[in-house]
């Protein structure tokens, strides 16, 4: 038996609807396999996941087709993530064709309608992707996620490969939409200030946990798990007053295939005591709203 | 005025193509003292890159050619150096990091080999006294049992330990200018606190200078002594940190600045964006470059570039407002009384 790489192991966390989720933490920590997980374009080995009270692990073929068609991704890569064969008019309406019965009419004039939503010039339907800016080519991307009207919307690292001045853009769109279709966003990021900016609520993973769960303000205002802390100290600050302390880690993030015993952030942690080593701390619920996973708090 | 490293004049570089020169970079000024720190920010296409690559001349072997200008490092103009000459300096004198530290490395050599060969190549040392030097250069990169590591190929590592690696590497010579395009891009924001930190102590250690490449105003106001900031293959705005980030003057720095969500304050409202997109290098508006994305622009930013012009704090900015006194729009206090001194024209560069 070969043994086994858990890249998310024992994490639970609630999404409600019309919020939107953000979700951080270093690479190869587990946001991106969490989400997919979600999405069931993963499977898990173990737990539930309870999209509208629907288990999306129990759900025959037939339902999870429907299920699907509530749930979509943005990708972060807007170059790799559009078929380059494809017309942009057929990229965005793909998932109608899958989906919905549509005259070739009908399928036009809501690609038409998607395009004007994002900001998108829809006299351009009939070019290719590689005719678009990495931005507009963002649009898209979120033009064929919104096509089938879903109710959750994962955006994973939608906006990382954009420069500060598009990535602004694409951020008010998604605030937009947001506001008019009444989507639910999970939004992955390791941009701490754009997570900050979108989210209502925040989720901190470390190394396939997740560590602490709070509402966006108060998880900037108090961090509460050390890892946290350490994470919102080293963002450089784009302002002339340097900061004075900074936590800086030592090392790397250790290998999931062989993770730390106790709690997973001792080897690492600045105030790791010997119970951490023995002992894995459970997220509990610690205040209003705010769930963390250290025995010793900060 | 203290001792300049390096001067750069009126730089204009670019990639050939049918229709001519399309030019990666614009005439750009660029001065760093000896012993601080240059950032030079800006969006991906601004140019950045290319005006480093032109000053280690690696420009020739990417496709590129210098059209015009000059590059003095110590005085000497590197851009009429004959490669040959440029080996002895490349490497030795002016060392660069890139953004991706794993393509950095060979995959076939081990980290120490690496290490000595620069060693062996510029100061002739010997096989035995390279290894040990390179042993020794991997532990002030703060790498652990740097004995073990120096033994270890690239793809045993972490991207934060690679990336110390290539640092060991260019440092290894004792350079006097390191060129770092982007160092800390590719790693998570933990990793990049530690690189940073590392840089900035390697750099009073080795008494070397820097000129950092990057696309995050926050790693530029944490390291930066200046700022030079660079639009479409022109640098736009030249001054210190505070200067920068306080009393921006060109639209485009503005713009920049208010684009980036906070880290505190208000948050969740809408973000100002910046409209449009950053125009090709081949399709570079007339007049001030941004002036099809400024919000401020007059008919004079449609038909006349404007100077770089410097305050006499040494601000430098190239936009018409500085003109208009009274009625400017900028938000803030952009500190226009001191910023009437013209100090350069830019006499437009025939297309080869």
């Amino acid at each position: 038996m070969v043994g086994q790489v858990k890249a998310v192991d024992d994490v639970s966390f609630g999404i409600r609807a019309g919020e939107t989720f953000g979700l951080v933490g270093e690479s190869g920590c587990g946001k991106s396999t969490l989400a997919r997980l979600m999405l069931k374009l993963k499977r898990l080995t173990d737990g539930d996941i309870l999209f509208e009270g629907n288990n999306i692990d129990k759900v025959g073929s037939r339902e999870l087709r429907e299920l699907r068609q509530e749930m979509q991704i943005i990708f972060q890569d807007p170059y790799g993530s559009l078929n380059p064969r494809f017309l942009v008019k057929d990229v965005i309406a793909e998932p109608l064709r899958v989906h919905r019965r549509m005259s070739a009419k009908q399928v036009d004039e809501r690609v038409v309608e998607l395009m004007e939503l994002v900001g998108l010039d829809a006299n351009r339907r009939n070019r290719y992707p590689h005719e678009f800016s990495g931005g507009q080519r963002q649009r898209i991307g979120i033009a064929r996620a919104i096509a089938l009207n879903p109710k959750f919307i994962v955006a994973d690292e939608a906006v990382s490969a954009l420069d500060v001045s598009v990535q602004s853009q694409v951020l008010n769109l998604l605030t937009r939409l947001q506001k008019e279709l009444g989507l639910t966003y999970l939004f992955i990021a390791h941009g701490l200030n754009v997570v900050r900016h979108i989210s209502d609520r925040i989720g901190v993973m470390y190394l396939g946990k997740m560590v602490e769960v709070a509402r966006t303000d108060d998880l900037f205002a108090h961090p509460m798990h050390p890892y946290t802390a350490v994470l919102l100290s080293a963002i450089p600050h784009p302002s002339p007053t340097r900061q004075k302390e900074r936590i800086i880690l030592q090392g790397d993030v250790p290998s999931p295939a062989n993770p730390p015993s106790g709690c997973r952030f001792h080897t690492r942690c600045p105030f790791a005591q010997d119970r951490c080593v023995t002992e894995e701390p459970k997220l509990e619920t610690l205040a209003p709203d705010r769930q963390v996973a250290c025995h010793f708090p900060l | 005025m203290a001792e300049k490293i390096l001067e750069i004049r009126n730089l204009t570089a670019g990639f050939l193509s049918d229709k001519g020169l399309a030019k990666a970079t614009d005439r750009v000024h660029l001065e760093l003292e000896k012993g601080k720190t240059l950032c030079v920010v800006g969006e991906s296409g601004s140019g950045k890159s290319v005006t480093a690559l032109s000053i280690m001349r690696l420009l020739d072997y990417a496709g590129g050619v210098i059209a015009d200008g000059e590059v003095l490092f110590n005085g000497q103009n590197l851009v009429s150096k004959q490669q040959k000459e440029m080996l002895k300096i490349r490497g030795n004198q002016i060392t660069m990091i890139f953004q991706d530290p794993m393509s950095a490395l060979n995959p076939v050599f081990t980290v120490g080999e690496q290490i000595a060969e620069t060693l062996r190549i510029h100061k002739n040392l010997p096989e035995k006294e390279a290894w040990r030097q390179s042993v020794d250069m991997l532990r002030k990169v703060k790498i652990p049992d740097p004995e073990i590591r120096a033994k270890q190929y690239p793809y045993e590592m972490s991207g934060g330990m690679c990336q110390r690696v290539v640092i060991a590497m260019a440092l290894a010579c004792n350079p006097e200018l390191l060129i770092a395009d982007e160092p800390t891009t590719a790693l998570d924001v933990t990793v990049q606190a530690q690189i940073l930190e590392l840089l900035l102590q390697l750099k009073r250690e080795f008494r070397m200078s820097m000129l950092l490449i990057t696309h995050d105003m926050g790693v530029a106001a944490e390291v930066a002594d200046r700022i030079a900031v660079m639009y479409a293959g022109a640098v736009v705005e030249e001054g210190t940190v505070a200067e920068i980030f306080e009393r921006p003057r060109h639209p485009y720095t503005i713009g920049l600045l208010q684009s980036i969500p906070g880290l505190e304050g208000d948050r969740g409202g809408e973000l100002y964006t910046i409209k449009g997109t950053i125009p090709k290098i081949d399709q570079i508006p007339t007049g001030c470059r941004f002036h099809p994305r400024c919000p401020y622009a007059m008919d004079i930013c449609r038909q006349n570039e404007p100077p770089l012009r410097e305050s006499n704090t040494g601000h430098k900015a190239a936009c018409w407002l500085d003109d208009t006194g009274e009625d400017d729009p900028r938000p803030g206090k952009p500190n226009t009384r001191e910023t009437k001194v013209t100090i350069m024209s830019r006499p437009e560069v025939a297309q080869s």
